[in-house]
């Protein structure tokens, strides 16, 4: 007791030398933080699956939503996140590493590795900006109807084709100049296509069909109308022309798909930045010898544990947002 | 703090093992085994199921290796892993049995026909 009570005068900062269970102050509360985390993250998804349940039959397929590849056009679905998965996993190898450099108090291997991390974290955002950037633009573009149900259009195939592929551009965007340009205006966002255009340029494509957001439970694929009559009834009831993601509305099906989508990515997002961020700072004191003098390098440990974590969020956001 | 030994090779190992299972999950994302996919055991489908636990051994290899819980002592490993083992599992079972019973009452009223 009388070691206690004097541990806890001298060193409060490091929580005694009592270790209740067998692990510092920082690093068990690093780890509680952790848990309490993860319960966060573990509402966002279950949350995301509640609702995924509740519109068990339209929501998006992520096959179909996410396709796009750095400098390769047409459709390549899963590749890119799993590259996504890779960069996060490999950056949480060279932070184990310099935690392992770090107990053995070599210090310009704990520079080298945790400089890698820090690149890879980067890496990251950066590639997960680029799958914002994609989801927001859009692909094909989209009619709503009325009541709120996306239209998507195929060619006789089934195979999903943009507006563009078929209609013309009736919708003119103006663009400003200094002449006749408004700083700011306050509007309906505007496309280049019109729905009235759309359904004109639909009737006179024999080739052109639609596609409900409906899910046919014996082939998990999305309902195809290649019928003209019965698509047009569908179309009778079109409201706007949608492209792209938003919180609002989004061309690949329900809009809580992508409001999820950005939640949850963002957060993890988000996690990410800080992570670096405390990366960086460590690094900083790494290389200005702190913890040398200190004669323990588990500042490094204890940051470790969050950016594993970081990995950790993103192995079940790529589960349940890209492959479930 | 004691010298420790290098544990260089076993990371290598554990990084290899979490990008094989990786690999794994993303063949099986791309070509979708019939005899997998078209099933249908607790909910959805045992691809799914295949994936989840594939996740899960991914989340454990992180957490053992990477987080050095193999290295911390077994009430402070407990005290970590016994909350989220019976919260996460009682919460997500109950969001999804409430969630497709909400399927089955609305969706039903939902119009398919124009």
């Amino acid at each position: 007791m009388k070691a206690t009570t004097a541990d806890q005068n001298t060193n409060v900062w490091e929580g005694g030398a009592t270790r209740p269970m067998g692990a510092s102050y920082g690093k068990m509360m690093m780890w509680f933080f952790i848990l309490s985390d993860a319960l966060t993250f573990a509402g966002f998804l279950a949350a995301y699956g509640f609702t995924r349940y509740k519109f068990i039959d339209i929501w998006p397929i992520a096959d179909e939503v996410f396709t796009h590849f750095p400098f390769f056009h047409g459709t390549y679905p899963m590749y890119y996140v799993a590259l996504m998965t890779f960069i996060l996993i490999f950056s949480s190898v060279t932070m184990v590493l310099a935690v392992d450099a770090g107990h053995q108090m070599k210090k310009n291997k704990v520079i080298t590795y945790m400089f890698l991390t820090i690149i890879g974290g980067l890496v990251f955002v950066g590639s997960q900006a680029w799958e914002w950037k994609n989801f927001i633009k859009g692909e094909f573009g989209a009619v709503q109807l009325n009541d709120g149900k996306i239209i998507q259009f195929v060619n006789h195939d089934g195979k999903q084709i943009a507006l563009e592929d078929f209609a013309t551009p009736d919708n003119a965007v103006i663009e400003h100049t200094r002449e006749n340009g408004l700083w700011f205006e306050k509007g309906e966002t505007t496309y280049e296509y019109t729905t009235a255009g759309i359904i004109e340029a639909f009737k006179h494509n024999p080739e052109v069909g639609i596609r409900l957001e409906k899910i046919n439970p014996e082939t998990k694929q999305k309902i195809v109308i290649l019928n003209k009559e019965e698509a047009l009834r569908f179309l009778e009831h079109s409201s706007r022309v949608v492209r792209g993601a938003n919180l609002e509305v989004n061309e690949y099906g329900s809009s809580q798909f992508a409001d999820f989508f950005f939640f949850i990515t963002g957060f993890h997002g988000f996690h990410v930045c800080s992570g670096i961020l405390l990366n960086i700072i460590i690094f900083i004191n790494v290389l200005l010898g702190t913890y040398e003098r200190r004669g323990h390098y588990e500042m490094v440990e204890k940051v470790g544990l969050y950016w594993h974590f970081v990995d950790l969020v993103w192995v079940f956001v790529f589960t349940f947002f890209y492959l479930v | 703090m004691a010298q420790h030994e290098s544990n260089t090779k076993l990371i290598w190992q554990v990084f290899g093992f979490l990008s094989l299972v990786t690999i794994i999950e993303v063949i099986l994302g791309i070509i979708k085994p019939h005899g997998l996919h078209y099933t249908n055991f607790l909910g959805t489908s045992l691809l799914n199921w295949i994936f989840i636990i594939l996740t899960i051994v991914k989340a454990a290899g992180i957490m053992w290796y990477f987080m050095h819980m193999n290295h911390e002592r077994k009430n402070f490993v407990n005290s970590i892993i016994i909350p989220l083992v019976i919260l996460i599992p009682y919460l997500v079972t109950l969001l999804l049995i409430e969630g497709s019973y909400i399927h089955d009452t609305l969706a039903p009223f939902i119009n398919w026909k124009y």
